[in-house]
């Protein structure tokens, strides 16, 4: 019989090798066996995912991907308003995130890669990132909201104050941490011998950064930036409070709109057709996919370029 | 100097200049958002806020226990699920660089981080809660648990990749059997940033709203049954956020300021440990 | 090698173990959990319910957990058996009670009021406003609040030129389905464009979640109008209109005006819009709240206790309970109202038993 898996100390019982053997084959099966596990799981989202789709797939067909009324009264369900809404969010979020993101990575890795102002800055950015969704969508709404309203009295716009254009500034502030580390640790990769050839020839620290640096980080800033859009595409909670969930193709981007995440939560639970429930699953499955690709071409590139 | 050089030096300069000014900017809305929630929370926050649940609506005097019982419940729920299964994923990623189903393994749990919380709520409502029949904590904790995989496995794969293999090869030298090895020698040393992965992966869910939209669901009294909904800091605060009644204002700013200083919290100790234990997450 | 100590080992073992009790123990405490009902649905109707449910607990020591998740959300829940009983402003379309397949019951709470709310600045409560104004509003062609045709029924009040920005629901919504109800019947623009539903292609505006949502939106945005629960409106002292009705009175929604649109004879089943009633005085938005439950309770391993449970608090709904609605301002139940809602609950049965 196998014994003394975990022999107490005091206690010496004879160790019956066969049992061991036993043991250890049990724990290697149980490593790879959870190796696997990961497996299924992902393939398994992936086939729940489009096991739900079915309906939907079936009854609106691949027209479903521009359709742009989304009307759960009379079942016609097209998902390109949400679309455009999560690329407007996602895009305009990324185009304002990328200064201050290539910024702080500039000055961590290049200017000041060491001493307690780089890490009260470093620490700084890693906490942005640690802050919950719900509480930028909380304050996004009470502090945000109000001011682009005033901006929007003042330039005569229709004050919503929620919309398209405030749910980008609260993911610009969400996703700078991304592409900021992903851009330190790219750019502290860079050779000294690189930087010190172009200063011995005379540059100064801007030409270096712009004409030796970044030309060499090149690949992996956009994966940075790759990552920082997968995550404004899939995020849900802060967008949903503050872009005024309307299902139309936005008129402007101070107009409200609904990204495919914000109109699933808001959906899900009442989504009381076979159709409609499909609807926004295959919205689902059209955000998974593209979220995964999106961050497997980015860590496709920074795995190659850490590998160079 | 000719003036060329000074010109090029100032333009050096100056982006210099405007480089780290738009670096710090970021702390700004950082540091705004936590002195707001902070000056709103603090008032609200009292024995009877600590301890009493939500009144109907209308009437003051509620507080958010059954969203702080909750949401400790859950992330403990998930946390007793994930942690094993991610430390074990983590040890066979380390342990198995090359092989065919390790390639594949690490490419499923880099898709898994990708995947976006929502998408896993769905997931889990039809896998857990339509067959149970029933909204659930544990159903939310699974949908939890799930998020915190990619997290614990690659920080366990990290920090057990820098444990240098001569100290496994010692311990089968040594004749000790393959799990004794990993368990009781390579973990322990591992240790560390083993926690540091838990602590982080916990401080990533216990903010998270959207898988337990529709698996917990929610729930106005105070539960401690895991088969049963149940409510959590982030849900009490989205659904009170977005109401237009001042005292469920006041219940979500209380809330708030708890739980962003947990998740902060959190972080912060995690910088420390795997500072001092000078770790490599 | 770490060793741990043997004290840390102990200590952490103890809490280990205590953590893991805690969450077993939880659940074997309230394993006799038939003390815990689970309802799911109208927004519409939560401010009532939970203070209805608050004061059963208080006397009988169930809890109903009731999340007001939208109507719609309330029936695709009942239909996928995960709650025991759904609320909705609306009662179940053809679609919906072919996909739940077996018989339900809709038995008839109390009647509300949607209110049509703004946020004016100023002094502007109970501004006077048409059927066709309010679809012309909602369907987008009427853009400013200084219209002439809005000023021309509101003489000796001055109204700001903002502009009119529309709240509206933008989850399944019972509130939505009383009022597309009432303004397809005034409004044939509106029926042929919109039509009525619980989740409609609103032609503009913001969404917001529940009659929370739509309610914070219009607090917060200045020139905002949207369609509420009475109560709503009240509890956080917005403005809300008085409309025209059939008759041609402009009503102010009250408790009285609800109560004579809801004077009507329901039929067996109870399922009866009163919206743009021909009481003369009565407010013309005006809706039941129905719960819905199976006729048969015998589903999913329930068990009887339980079915008995749930009857039990429904009787006392339209019982006991109807006592919180008028202080709230939903009407309580006419005598011939409980009549049928009695007859119906008597309807549910156990294994072929009445419950009741």
């Amino acid at each position: 019989m196998p014994t003394a898996i975990a022999a107490p100390q005091r206690v010496v019982r004879k160790k019956n090798s066969y049992g061991q053997i036993r043991a250890e084959s049990l724990f290697r099966r149980t490593l790879v066996i959870v190796g696997v596990a990961m497996l299924l799981l992902v393939t398994g989202i992936l086939i729940t995912l489009i096991i739900g789709s079915i309906p939907s797939i079936k009854s609106l067909g691949i027209k479903y991907l521009w359709g742009t009324t989304w009307d759960p009264v009379n079942n016609v369900y097209g998902a390109l308003p949400f679309l455009i809404g999560t690329l407007l969010t996602s895009f305009l979020a990324l185009i304002m995130s990328v200064p201050f993101s290539f910024a702080i990575a500039i000055y961590l890795g290049e200017y000041n890669p060491k001493g307690w102002l780089s890490n009260f800055l470093k620490n700084m950015v890693e906490l942005i990132a640690a802050v919950p969704s719900v509480i930028y969508g909380f304050w996004g709404l009470l502090v945000l909201v109000p001011i682009v309203r005033e901006l929007e009295m003042k330039f005569n716009i229709l004050p919503y104050g929620i919309g398209i254009f405030t749910s980008a500034l609260i993911l610009t502030i969400m996703i700078i941490p991304y592409a900021a580390s992903l851009g330190r640790e790219m750019i502290r990769l860079v050779p000294s011998p690189l930087k010190e050839g172009a200063y011995s020839l005379g540059a100064t620290r801007y030409e270096v950064i712009r004409n030796v640096i970044l030309p060499y980080t090149k690949s992996g800033l956009f994966a940075g930036v790759l990552l920082s859009l997968g995550r404004a595409l899939g995020e849900t909670m802060a967008v949903t409070m503050v872009i005024g969930n309307t299902s139309i193709i936005p008129t402007s981007i101070f107009a409200p709109g609904n990204t495919m995440a914000s109109v699933i939560a808001n959906e899900f639970t009442e989504a009381d057709r076979t159709v409609y429930l499909s609807a926004l699953i295959e919205l689902g499955l059209v955000l998974f996919l593209v979220t995964v690709i999106i961050n497997m071409i980015g860590k496709r590139i920074i795995k190659r370029f850490t590998n160079e | 100097m000719n003036a060329h050089v000074k010109y090029r030096v100032g333009k050096s300069r100056a982006v210099q200049a405007l480089i780290v000014f738009m670096a710090f900017l970021i702390t700004v809305p950082l540091i705004l958002i936590i002195v707001y929630i902070f000056r709103e929370g603090i008032t609200k926050i009292n024995w009877t806020f600590l301890t009493r649940v939500p009144k109907p609506v209308g009437e003051t005097g509620g507080g958010i226990a059954n969203a702080l019982i909750g949401s400790i419940l859950i992330v403990l729920a998930a946390s007793v699920i994930a942690i094993p299964i991610g430390i074990l994923g983590g040890i066979y990623l380390s342990e198995n660089k090359n092989t065919r189903l390790s390639y594949w393994s690490r490419l499923a749990v880099d898709v898994l981080q990708g995947v976006p919380s929502i998408v896993i709520g769905i997931v889990v409502y039809f896998w857990v809660v339509k067959p149970i029949g029933t909204f659930s904590a544990i159903s939310g904790s699974v949908a939890l648990a799930i998020m915190m995989l990619p997290i614990l496995i690659r920080s366990t794969e990290e920090t057990l990749k820098l444990i240098p293999s001569s100290l496994k090869e010692a311990g089968l030298a040594l004749g000790l059997p393959y799990h004794r090895v990993i368990l009781k020698v390579i973990v322990p040393c591992g240790i560390s940033g083993i926690l540091s992965g838990i602590m982080l992966s916990i401080a990533r869910i216990a903010g998270e709203t959207a898988p337990l939209l529709f698996t917990a669901f929610g729930n106005p009294y105070l539960n401690t049954n895991l088969t049963k909904p149940m409510q959590s800091l982030p849900l009490l605060i989205f659904n009170y956020a977005t109401s237009p009644y001042d005292d469920w204002h006041d219940l979500a700013w209380g809330a708030a300021l708890i739980l962003l200083f947990t998740v902060l919290l959190l972080n912060i100790i995690t910088k420390i440990t795997s500072r001092r234990w000078n770790v490599q997450l | 090698m770490i060793t741990f100590s043997k004290s840390f080992r102990q200590i952490a073992a103890t809490l280990s173990l205590a953590f893991l009790a805690v969450l077993t123990l939880g659940s074997r405490v309230s394993a006799q959990d038939d003390k815990t009902l689970l309802g799911a649905g109208s927004t519409f109707i939560y401010p009532l319910f939970s203070k209805m449910f608050s004061d059963y607990n208080t006397r009988t020591g169930i809890q109903v957990n009731y999340q007001s998740i939208g109507s719609g959300g309330g029936i695709l829940q009942l239909t996928n058996k995960t709650v025991d009983f759904g609320a909705s402003d609306a009662p179940l379309n053809d679609e919906q009670a072919t996909k739940i397949g077996v018989p339900v019951l809709h038995i008839p709470q109390a009647s509300g009021a949607v209110v049509v709310t703004y946020n004016l600045p100023g002094e502007n409560n109970n501004i006077s406003l048409t059927p066709d104004i309010i679809a012309d509003i909602f369907l987008g062609k009427i853009k400013t609040w200084n219209d002439p045709r809005i000023t021309g029924i509101n003489k000796g009040v001055t109204i700001p030129g903002l502009p009119i920005l529309v709240a509206h629901r933008s989850d399944g919504s019972g509130t939505t389905n009383i009022f597309t109800n009432y303004l397809s019947k005034v409004s044939a623009d509106w029926k042929a464009k919109v039509g009525n539903g619980s989740a409609v292609n609103w032609p503009s505006g913001l969404g917001g979640k529940g009659n929370e949502g739509v309610a914070g939106l219009v607090k917060q945005t200045p020139g905002a109008i949207g369609y509420v629960e009475l109560i709503y409106a009240l509890q956080n002292k917005m403005d809300y209109a008085k409309i025209q009705n059939k008759k041609g009175k402009f009503i102010v929604p009250s408790l009285a005006s609800v109560t004579a649109a809801g004077n009507v004879k329901l039929p067996d089943d109870s399922k009866i819009f009163i919206t743009d009633t021909d009481a003369a005085d009565g407010y013309p938005i005006a809706g039941f709240t129905w719960v819905i439950i199976y006729k048969d309770q015998n589903y999913n391993g329930r068990s009887a206790d339980r079915a008995t449970k749930l009857l039990k608090l429904l009787w006392w709904n339209i019982h006991e309970g109807q006592a919180f609605a008028a202080p709230l301002n939903y009407a309580p139940l006419s005598k011939e109202a409980l009549k049928t809602a009695e007859k119906i609950l008597k309807s549910a049965t156990y294994k072929g038993k009445a419950i009741l």
